[in-house]
């Protein structure tokens, strides 16, 4: 057997009032695909840090090649042949493609940058990547996918001059299938090359795509290690959660129960009417229905127009043309205050930038948008908004150490509760969901899966992007499917299934040419 | 054993540090108080504490309109020239009676704002470029409505605002202490606060939540506009002239710096009242300490910029995290 290029002996690692890695092993094989798994909190990120230098662990051994190893930064980490893709795409978005693809190790030429070879060269690398742009341009000009992909180009360049380990935390967050694909064509080549990868991701299905081993964390320990083969999936996430493996057999993977029954119980009349939106480049006369206890599912690729259609019936996305109704009453177009007094509200996919205020603490953050609710004459009622506060942190299982802590201290999943908490609040008619899950541990996961349901059942009109398709397909009563900004099918009924969604996306015809009608351009 | 007394040892310094930012300008204040009286007993008299306050309070005045500026992420260079159009406004309308008067100063105030706040809300201007525009454009408008020289504004009822006591304490103290308290409730406790906090600290998310961010940002600039013009008030009737050319020059500097000082973050999101009144106080401490030490101006002002460097490097940490 092949000696470990680095093996992690009973590591212990405390935080004040935090145990977060209880004398901890693992091994690392050359050439071998790792995936590390466990909830968010197992202490998967804590391990990641102590073996590449952000941390130094309190107790235990790091051996890499042999030899027992403490760097002491990442830095250290990187030049003995370590290096990490971390989930934050960790870029500089005014400096060109180009630039920050060589970042710190710029051609030179005569002491100065050689920008004319670096450029043809980041083309070259990029290609590899299936990322075709052009390198001068600033980074920010890139989709989130695209940048993801430069971030990865570059961490294995810096590694295959003497890399020996790569660290992929979450690598596809934020990447489309094609770009899946590429990335692991690009993790073949380097198991291929001998290089070791440890791949953390909440992705099930790539892991069992491309990992040979499977180490499982939960509470700061290791619970599980083996060949992925040798595991099937529903011993993979018990042993995650710690639960029982035939509950979960019973219960399916997903939250969601039974469909909802919207057709039958309702007359009709849909809640939402949204009416031929369309905003130029993004979408093209998308419609959309959804009745009282309905989840409607928008399927199709990053950049279908998924986003760009929920954000439209809310407002936040500037329309050239269509109408929204909530209830049967037009909702002025462009204003997402409009839309929110009508009732249609949005989780938008990206918690960070779009969602949370993270200074604030939760109290405020869930309180936002129901601040004028809450208030009279333009004052605070303090006993109105903590009665609203307690409720949700309540019912939602919002754990934070109090409604005062600073809501960016709370892991993803409990962020996203206080967005849900934020916009349950206003009593909304109309929910969209975008990417609800992305990002969150798997029991935080099940638990906004089981919320978004009973909303249904209780009569909300709900709208559910997500690009896992498990959850999409269960979550939802109808699909509507979306392919380069226009609607190219509907699943219903019994055809509310992955494979007829994967049929629809791969054999609709490009919506250009759709119906062959002469578009307007 | 010892990796936990070492990592108990750092989680106290940060704790310690996290005090510092929060608490140091009062610190700063009683240290200043303490060495000038020992120096010179004469500090603590309530003569000299009666200046010291009546200088102190057109900046703590023009400091708690920048501080919502910059609570929103913004920020309003063109306070120093709002006090010149109300130094310039005041003897045009004197004619009118002294109340008429202050009213279009005030007035004056808001419109700037309005231009200023319209600019950034609206058209989506920076502030900085914004309210640097306007402070240039402002600057010449005052001298214009003036003329260049500086003209006499004998007002009994303007000269004397503020000079009388209420309970032993002159008025402008109390002036200063409601001011104080109206805007601290304004951030605490209303919607408005919480909506311009919020948009300071995610812009884009309290779009999407639905928040006025437009209606928002426009009102914190008028406010800016009108504590400015205010100020120029108090600096006209205290000096007894109108000299647009000259009031209220670098005042958008000792505004930011005693917000700065007080703890606000530059980056938004976050407004500390209390501490910007307590910066504007530490300001006019240093100032005095050094006229008492005939420390040249120029020196002043070296001295200044080292506060100001010394404040944003101690909130540099706090911002990071």
């Amino acid at each position: 057997m092949v000696d470990p290029v680095l093996r992690v002996e009973r590591v212990s690692k405390r935080f004040p009032g935090v145990h977060a890695l209880r004398e901890v092993d693992f091994e690392l094989r050359p050439g071998e695909v790792h995936a590390l798994v466990g909830e968010n909190g197992a202490g998967k990120s804590t391990l990641i840090k102590v073996v590449t230098g952000v941390y130094q662990a309190d107790a235990g051994v790091v051996r890499y090649r042999g030899e027992p190893v403490s760097f002491a930064s990442p830095l250290d980490a990187q030049r003995a042949g370590i290096s990490t893709i971390y989930q934050e795409v960790n870029l500089i978005p005014l400096m060109s493609v180009a630039r920050n693809l060589f970042l710190n190790r710029e051609p030179r030429r005569f002491g100065l940058v050689d920008g004319a070879r670096m450029r043809r060269e980041a083309e070259e690398i990029l290609r590899d990547y299936g990322v075709e742009v052009n390198v001068a341009r600033p980074l920010r000009s890139l989709g989130l996918g695209a940048r993801q992909m430069v971030a990865i180009a570059r961490a294995v360049r810096v590694s295959t001059s003497a890399a020996r380990v790569v660290v992929m935390d979450e690598p596809t967050s934020s990447l489309e299938q094609r770009e899946v694909e590429t990335l692991f064509g690009v993790v073949e080549r380097l198991r291929a090359a001998g290089i070791a990868i440890v791949y953390v991701s909440h992705r099930l299905d790539e892991l069992y795509r491309i990992c040979d081993r499977v180490t499982v964390m939960r509470d700061g320990r290791v619970v599980h290690t083996s060949p992925m083969a040798d595991i099937d999936r529903l011993t993979l996430i018990s042993l995650m959660l710690g639960r029982d493996v035939e509950q979960l057999r019973r219960e399916g993977t997903t939250a969601f129960r039974a469909h909802h029954s919207g057709d039958q119980l309702d007359d009709g009349v849909p809640v939402l009417r949204a009416q031929g939106l369309t905003s130029r480049h993004r979408i093209q006369d998308v419609s959309l229905r959804v009745r009282r206890r309905e989840v409607v599912g928008l399927g199709g690729l990053l950049g279908a127009g998924r986003s760009e259609t929920a954000k439209a019936v809310v407002g936040a996305l500037r329309t050239d043309a269509g109408s929204v109704e909530i209830d049967g009453r037009r909702v002025r177009r462009n204003s997402t205050a409009a839309a929110i007094r009508a009732g249609a509200v949005m989780l938008p996919e990206d918690r960070k930038s779009e969602g949370i205020i993270p200074n604030l603490s939760v109290r405020e953050n869930i309180v936002l948008a129901a601040l004028p609710r809450v208030s009279r004459a333009g004052l605070v009622d303090r006993a109105k908004q903590d009665e609203i506060v307690r409720y949700f942190m309540d019912r939602l299982k919002i754990r934070a150490s109090g409604p005062d802590q600073k809501v960016s201290e709370l892991s993803g999943g409990n962020q996203q509760k206080v967005m849900l908490a934020r916009w349950l609040c206003l009593n909304p008619k109309v929910l969209l969901l975008d990417e609800p899950t992305r990002g969150i541990d798997v029991g935080a996961k099940a638990e906004v899966q089981a919320v978004i349901d009973e909303l249904a059942a209780d009569g909300l009109a709900v709208v559910l992007i997500s690009s896992d398709l498990e959850e999409l397909i269960e979550g939802s009563d109808r699909v509507i499917v979306l392919k380069e900004g226009r609607q190219v099918g509907e699943l219903t009924g019994a055809d509310v299934t992955e494979s007829v969604l994967m049929s629809t996306l791969a054999g609709a015809p490009s919506g250009v040419d759709r119906d062959g009608a002469a578009d307007d351009h | 054993m010892t990796t936990e007394t070492s990592a108990a040892a750092g989680f106290d310094r940060d704790r310690l540090t996290a005090a510092l930012q929060d608490y140091g300008v009062y610190a700063a204040i009683v240290v200043l108080l303490a060495v000038n009286t020992a120096l010179a007993p004469r500090f603590l008299s309530l003569e000299n504490l009666r200046v010291q306050l009546f200088q102190a309070v057109p900046v703590l005045v023009v400091a708690l309109g920048m501080a919502l500026v910059i609570g929103t992420e913004g920020i309003d260079l063109s306070v120093g020239a709002v006090i010149a159009i109300a130094a310039a406004l005041i003897p045009l309308y004197l004619g009118y009676g002294p109340w008429p008067a202050v009213a279009v100063a005030l007035v004056g105030g808001a419109a700037s704002g309005l231009v200023g706040g319209g600019l950034v809300a609206f058209a989506r201007v920076q502030p900085i470029v914004a309210t640097l525009a306007l402070m240039i454009g402002l600057r010449g408008l005052a001298v214009i409505l003036n003329g260049a020289t500086a003209k006499p504004v004998n007002d009994p009822q303007i000269g004397g605002l503020g000079l009388d006591s209420w309970l032993g304490v002159p008025e402008m103290a109390w002036l200063a202490v409601v001011l104080v308290a109206v805007v601290a409730f304004l951030v605490r406790r209303t919607t408005f606060g919480r909506q311009l906090t919020a948009i300071g600290d995610n812009r884009a998310a309290s779009a999407l939540a639905g928040l006025p961010v437009r209606r928002v940002l426009l009102t914190v600039y008028v406010i800016s506009g009108v504590l400015a013009a205010f100020a120029g008030v108090l600096i006209v009737g205290h000096g007894g002239y109108a000299d647009p050319a000259n009031y209220g020059l670098y005042y958008e500097l000792s505004a930011i710096t005693a917000v700065v000082v007080g703890g606000t973050p530059l980056s938004g999101g976050k407004v500390r009242v209390l501490g910007t009144a307590a910066g504007a106080l530490f300001m006019q401490l240093i100032t005095a300490t050094l006229i008492q030490h005939d420390v040249k101006s120029s020196y002043e002002q070296m001295v200044e910029a080292v506060i100001i460097v010394a404040a944003v490097y101690a909130a540099r940490g706090r911002a990071g995290r």
